[in-house]
């Protein structure tokens, strides 16, 4: 049977600013980790949410963004009629051309401005995205320079209030509305009327993207299928989901960082463990002397200083997610490298993330207490009883 | 005649010290039988300890037998040291060695640890053994809440609590004062006598020694015949 707990719990007690000091070290490293962790969550689970089931994004072949994409007005024309595309209650198809562009507007974090995406749109446009909603004022007004703005927009921009102009194209543009949607990345997006934007943009012709809705998942495939092989009008169609779902990888840079900066932390705080551990052997030699003489075996010794490290980096996880947690739910944005526009998101401290801090602060208090561990098991008896 | 419980032949142990070679205990043969009191003297540095450790098993000889309750220990790996250390020895130190951090009453239990018992059972057998060297109302209290008469008393209890067959004592009165020297040994006495422990004692005291119903001496290393002891020894 193996030596009680409560003998590593009480020492670790004892020795309690060591043992805080050790586990703030852990702390630390854990909460770098897990904030780059919640970050990339947040942004994954922001573009997860974000995109119709049903919905196809058609932008001109070789384009991966609607930005970069040029999407003639006469393509549209020729698509909007193709089967398999659902009809509204009119037997309109729900085909919806659009144009984004960006803009420069100074938000709370970026006072000098961050480039944020401007949607062209007709009422088919607003028909299909049915889950938006008003939250404030109204939609814009067709040929009229109103915008309608997205409620992380209207949230971080102080620029983009109701009632408030907003310079780009040929002129000032009234916020007269502002909407919420349950796919967060719709939310970080100014919505105009299509023609009144590409005509101050001078892209009456040349637009960005079109965005349809299958009748069905099983033409959903079909569609995009028939869209790509279609030579004659030369568009790449893909999920409206994966096209939101490869911008997770925004959130890359932010996570190798931070995994890399973590990773050396964690270098830093084994060897804390390490040297708390072999001052722990040290001062407790007589205690390991005698438990041999009682009866305990070496790997009895070996796992109980092994387990108290393990405690002790318990204690540093357990600190580390309390420092992390008030960063969940904290609203950020980041710059997609797909629409090179700023997207908003709410940083996420998910269950497994903590689980995963969890499991690195314990591999740092394995890893630190592994050879003080070994070096306690070995100790002869007698020099170990003689040691003071 | 009662058995023999502790037989040793020609043991002796050296030690390599800068180089040097320090002979320890030489060619030492003694006999314990079942239920004897012994006390081992001599001048420190002498090697009594040496033999001590030796008979329980914390230190390997270099040469010569040891046998003791019928187990040649040379030829016991150390996990079955461990456990027979555990089962038929009590070891009580001079600096008593109680763990800091645990109460007196699980300093007791620890040795059960390593049995079979279940809780319940465990911390009956570590209350009985603490009322038993008079400390039945000190079991919550840590050891820097004791008397060093006491912690010895608890060093004591934690050594017999497993009810071994042999009590091995180094010093046991050393860092005590003399009351508290008197009941320790009072306390060892009637293990000895009235619980049927064999004791095998080291002390520099002579008045420790008359506890003792044989005094063994060695001098430089070496057993001295019973009966005999060293010529400068007063």
């Amino acid at each position: 049977m193996a030596i009680p707990l409560s003998y590593n719990v009480r020492n670790l007690r004892v020795r309690k600013t060591t043992t805080a000091m050790t586990a703030l070290g852990i702390a630390l490293t854990v909460s770098v980790l897990l904030a780059a962790f919640a970050l990339v969550e947040g942004l994954r689970s922001a573009f997860e949410a974000s995109g119709h089931p049903l919905h196809i994004l058609v932008t001109r072949k070789g384009s991966d963004s609607e930005l970069s994409s040029n999407f003639n007005r006469s393509v549209y024309n020729d698509l909007k009629f193709k089967q398999g595309i659902a009809r509204d209650a009119k037997g309109e198809p729900l085909a919806s051309l659009e144009m984004v562009t960006v803009i420069n507007l100074a938000s709370q974090e970026f006072p000098e401005g961050s480039n944020i995406s401007v949607r062209g749109v007709t009422a088919t446009g607003l028909a299909i995205r049915e889950e938006m909603k008003l939250t404030q004022g109204r939609w814009f007004t067709p040929g009229r320079r109103e915008v309608t703005v997205g409620s992380s927009i209207a949230r971080r921009n102080p620029d983009a209030q109701m009632g408030r102009m907003l310079r780009f194209g040929r002129g000032d543009w009234e916020v007269v509305g502002v909407f919420d949607s349950p796919q967060p990345a719709r939310n970080s997006e100014i919505l105009a009327d299509l023609n009144q934007a590409a005509g101050d943009f001078e892209r009456t012709e040349v637009l960005s993207s079109a965005l349809i809705r299958a009748t069905d998942a099983v033409t959903h495939q079909a569609l995009i299928n028939d869209l790509n092989y279609d030579g004659k009008l030369n568009v790449q169609a893909r999920p409206e989901k994966d096209y939101y779902q490869q911008q997770t990888s925004s959130g890359d840079l932010v996570r190798y960082l931070g995994t890399f900066v973590a990773l050396i932390m964690a270098v830093g705080s084994c060897f804390a463990a390490m040297n708390t551990m072999y001052a722990a052997v040290a001062r407790r030699s007589k205690e390991i002397g005698t438990l041999r003489v009682l009866g305990f075996s070496r790997r009895s010794i070996l796992l109980s200083f092994l387990l108290e490290s393990l405690l002790l980096s318990l204690l540093g996880g357990a600190l580390g997610i309390a420092l992390v947690l008030p960063l969940n739910g904290l609203t950020t944005g980041i710059g997609s490298n797909v629409t090179f526009a700023e997207v908003a998101f709410s940083l996420r401290v998910s269950p497994e993330i903590m689980a995963k801090g969890m499991v690195f602060a314990l591999a740092m208090g394995a890893f630190g207490g592994l050879l003080p561990a070994f070096s306690a098991a070995r100790k002869q008896i007698l020099a170990a009883l003689r040691q003071v | 005649m009662s058995e023999v419980v502790i037989q040793t032949s020609k043991l002796t142990k050296e030690y390599v010290r800068d180089e040097f070679k320090v002979v320890a205990l030489r060619d030492a043969d003694l006999e314990v039988r079942r239920g004897e009191f012994v006390a081992l003297m001599g001048p420190s540095g002498s090697g009594k300890s040496t033999l001590l450790h030796l008979t329980a098993a914390m230190d390997r000889p270099t040469s010569g037998t040891i046998n003791v309750l019928g187990s040649d220990l040379n030829s016991l790996s150390d996990s079955s040291i461990a456990r027979w250390r555990n089962r038929h020895v009590g070891f009580v130190f001079q600096s008593f060695n109680l763990i800091p951090v645990l109460t007196a009453l699980e300093n007791v239990e620890l040795p059960l640890k390593l049995t079979h018992l279940k809780k319940g059972e465990r911390i009956q057998h570590a209350a009985t053994a603490l009322r038993l060297v008079g400390l039945g109302d000190r079991l919550g209290h840590f050891p820097r809440q004791l008397s060093g008469g006491e912690e010895q008393r608890v060093a004591i209890a934690r050594a017999i609590v497993t009810d071994p067959d042999i009590l091995l004592c180094d010093e046991p009165t050393g860092n005590l004062d003399a009351k508290s020297a008197r009941e320790v040994l009072a306390l060892i006495s009637t293990l000895n006598r009235e619980h049927g422990k064999t004791v095998v004692m080291v002390t520099h005291d002579p008045h420790a020694a008359h506890h003792a119903c044989k005094v063994r001496y060695i001098d430089k290393g070496e057993l001295l015949p019973e009966g005999s002891k060293p010529q400068d020894w007063n």
